[in-house]
């Protein structure tokens, strides 16, 4: 009945051209058409670089013809790249834990001072983290440097037999995370002490309350409370580590014996240095698939709990 | 279960402001004590004192014999619900009321046992395996108070426990929380800045004004013998009107005089208790409900008076009127079929049993 009663209305027929001005002023058109520069840009600099990545990496040599999946064949049955594969993982790991637990210390720490001091320490810790890396680097490099080390300096003031900080490998791979979790703790930092300052009080009375002591309050109620924030520096942090390149790259080039290398850096060597420019796009697109699918876990995780929680 | 002690507790900030000015309080085994006063008058910081989520500056605290002045809050017995809830949001409604008891290693079967009674007393057992943010606010409180319950402390802390509940639900909440005080009857001291609850859930209320007690009573007392003028105006609503007046001695007899002349005469019973201020500036007490028109509730002791109506309140079961003399308000409760109208004079009884006499020096009900 109802049907029938809107069939009697009298239509108003759109003239020519009104449906177009109708689909143009659709709030979706329109916001459409707003962003479209934006998905521009994205297109431009990160789709667009990405697909011919992927097409680079797939071709060979010579780039003449498409070889499919050889170039990571090569790549897995190279020890090199097999190092290569456990120092990026090894670095990105150890960098990101440390950073993570150092960072959340040092919120820890900047969140028990009183506000008017606080602001000082803040901006003092930051300081790593607003310096460009290229530089700073060339600061520890000189630092590191066999003959005037000011770390060996110091070492040997106590005693202490001087470090080949970059000329043995496994000192190497350590120097390269130490000025890496040097460079990104601030940034951890930063955040951490946002999503600290972000837990109501009284969250904190009532555990005390419940018997908590401080140890339990920080497993109990700070942790979790801080979960999301948590998940996405760490698998931030992550991706950005091991897409590292300007620290192996001022420090210690991928020496001693390439054993320093990343993905970054070697990616360098192998596509642009040495002239394989689709083995260098294979190297580089190597952990894309696994971060893929590691920061869709995580992400799933942050927003089942921004449901649940929030 | 156990008794409260409060001597001379004092609460100082920095810069030498005293938030709690060294008081005095007893509180008995399963008693349930109301601790009311406005914004600022240092209740919920002596609350939180005797939680131990304050130190104290000076003075002693006992819960149950001990002192507990540098005893932490966990080893204090005592379980507390906060205005704003302060669930954990990521756990489960099961797991906020058995976090208490986890924490003190209680075996997994005492901890389920004593959880699912106290959702039984407080109806969420269907509720247990939600997060907090499924849960409407009077669940939450509701929840809140199970996790105080299957702690079974010593005593139990409210702070403003309902201010965040529309005011139906407040109503509800108010007799649940009574009914529950009846069923555990453990010893509870509760802040609220609501006469209302005060008077509805205590066993006695203190009254608190800028850090000091201004009185300690059953709630009866409080309404019927006010001990200063702060707690006439505070308990009882709408508040106790205060007329400027003078006493005045005729013959034997004493009349409170209202600036414009009318005369109300003193009950006999109260003439000597007042004779000493005859000839003094006084303020007169009388509540909304004791000035009326209503001549059934209290025969003896009547006192006729004339004032004009300002504003008429009809409520349905009284209708309030509001004069303006002399510069102050006064308001009058009086039976729905009153036909009052603005600006008509009205003739009121005032019932002089209920009076009281306040000295303007000292703020002290005579």
């Amino acid at each position: 009945m109802a049907d029938g009663g809107a069939a009697t209305l009298p239509r108003i027929e759109a003239p020519g051209g009104a449906s177009l001005k109708r689909f143009a002023r659709r709030r979706s058109t329109i916001a459409f058409l707003m962003t479209l520069p934006l998905i521009a840009v994205i297109g431009g600099l990160v789709v667009w670089p990405a697909g011919y990545a992927i097409h680079l990496a797939t071709l060979n040599r010579r780039m003449t013809s498409f070889i499919g999946l050889g170039n990571f064949e090569i790549l897995l049955e190279s020890e090199t790249f097999r190092m290569v594969i456990f120092q990026s993982v090894f670095f990105a790991i150890t960098a990101v834990i440390l950073k993570a637990a150092i960072g959340f210390w040092l919120a820890h720490m900047l969140h028990h001072i009183p506000a008017n001091g606080q602001r000082k320490w803040r901006g003092m810790l930051l300081v790593p983290w607003v310096i460009p890396p290229a530089l700073s680097t060339l600061g520890w490099w000189w630092m590191f440097e066999p003959t005037y080390s000011s770390i060996n300096w110091i070492l040997n003031i106590f005693a202490i037999p001087s470090v080949p900080w970059l000329g043995e490998p496994w000192w190497a791979r350590i120097s390269v995370i130490i000025v890496n979790v040097w460079y990104g703790a601030p940034f951890f930092m930063i955040m951490y002490l946002a999503a600290l300052k972000s837990v109501p009080e009284q969250l904190y009375e009532a555990a005390a309350i419940d018997g908590a002591t401080s140890w339990q309050r920080l497993r109990y109620v700070t942790l979790p409370m801080m979960r999301n924030i948590i998940s996405i520096t760490v698998l931030f942090s992550l991706i950005v580590t091991f897409a590292n390149y300007d620290i192996v790259r001022v420090l210690t080039n991928g020496g001693p014996r390439d054993l320093t290398h990343v993905f970054a850096s070697y990616a360098f060597q192998v596509g642009i240095l040495a002239g394989n420019i689709p083995r260098g796009a294979a190297v580089s697109l190597f952990m894309f698939p696994i971060l893929a699918i590691i920061a869709f876990f995580v992400l799933r995780g942050v927003n089942r709990r921004n449901k649940e929680e929030a | 279960m156990a008794q409260v002690s409060l001597r001379k507790v004092i609460k100082a900030y920095e810069g030498g402001v005293q938030a709690v000015k060294g008081i005095d309080l007893e509180i008995a085994d399963h008693e349930f004590v109301v601790l009311v006063g406005p914004s600022g008058c240092g209740k919920s910081t002596t609350l939180r004192m005797i939680a131990g989520l304050e130190e104290i500056s000076g003075g002693d605290i006992a819960i149950g014999g001990t002192i507990v002045n540098d005893i932490p809050p966990r080893d204090r017995d005592i379980a507390m619900v906060f205005q704003n809830y302060a669930l954990y949001p990521h756990m489960s409604v099961y797991d906020n009321m058995a976090f208490g008891l986890t924490l003190r290693k209680f075996p997994k079967a005492e901890i389920d046992k004593r959880v699912k009674e106290a959702a039984r007393i407080l109806d969420i057992t269907p509720l247990l395996e939600r997060k907090p943010k499924a849960l409407s606010g009077g669940q939450r409180q509701r929840v809140a108070m199970g996790r105080a319950i299957v702690r079974d402390p010593k005593v139990f802390l409210f702070d403003e426990p309902l201010s965040n509940l529309d005011a139906k639900l407040r109503v509800q909440m108010r007799t649940e929380i009574k009914k529950v005080h009846q069923t555990v009857k453990t010893t509870t001291i509760y802040v609220t800045h609501d006469q209302v609850e005060a008077m509805t859930l205590a066993d006695r209320v203190v009254v608190m004004n800028h850090g000091v007690i201004e009185q300690v009573g059953p709630p009866q007392e409080l309404y019927h013998h006010p001990a200063t003028k702060f707690v006439a105006g505070f308990i009882g609503s709408p508040a106790m009107n205060f007329i400027p007046a003078r006493i005045e001695e005729a013959s034997g007899a004493l009349n409170v005089v209202m600036n414009n002349g009318t005369t109300l005469a003193v009950p006999e019973d109260r003439v000597a208790r007042y004779r000493p201020h005859a000839g003094k500036q006084v303020l007169f007490g009388i509540r909304p409900e004791h000035l009326t028109d209503d001549k059934t509730m209290d025969k003896s002791n009547l006192a006729p008076l004339s004032l004009t109506p300002e504003v008429i309140e009809p409520m349905g079961m009284e209708t309030l009127a509001h004069f303006r003399h002399e510069g102050t308000e006064i308001t009058a409760r009086l039976d729905p079929s009153t036909p009052a109208e603005v600006g008509k004079p009205l003739a009121l009884i005032a019932h002089m049993n209920q009076m009281h006499i306040i000295d303007p020096t000292t703020d002290k009900v005579i």
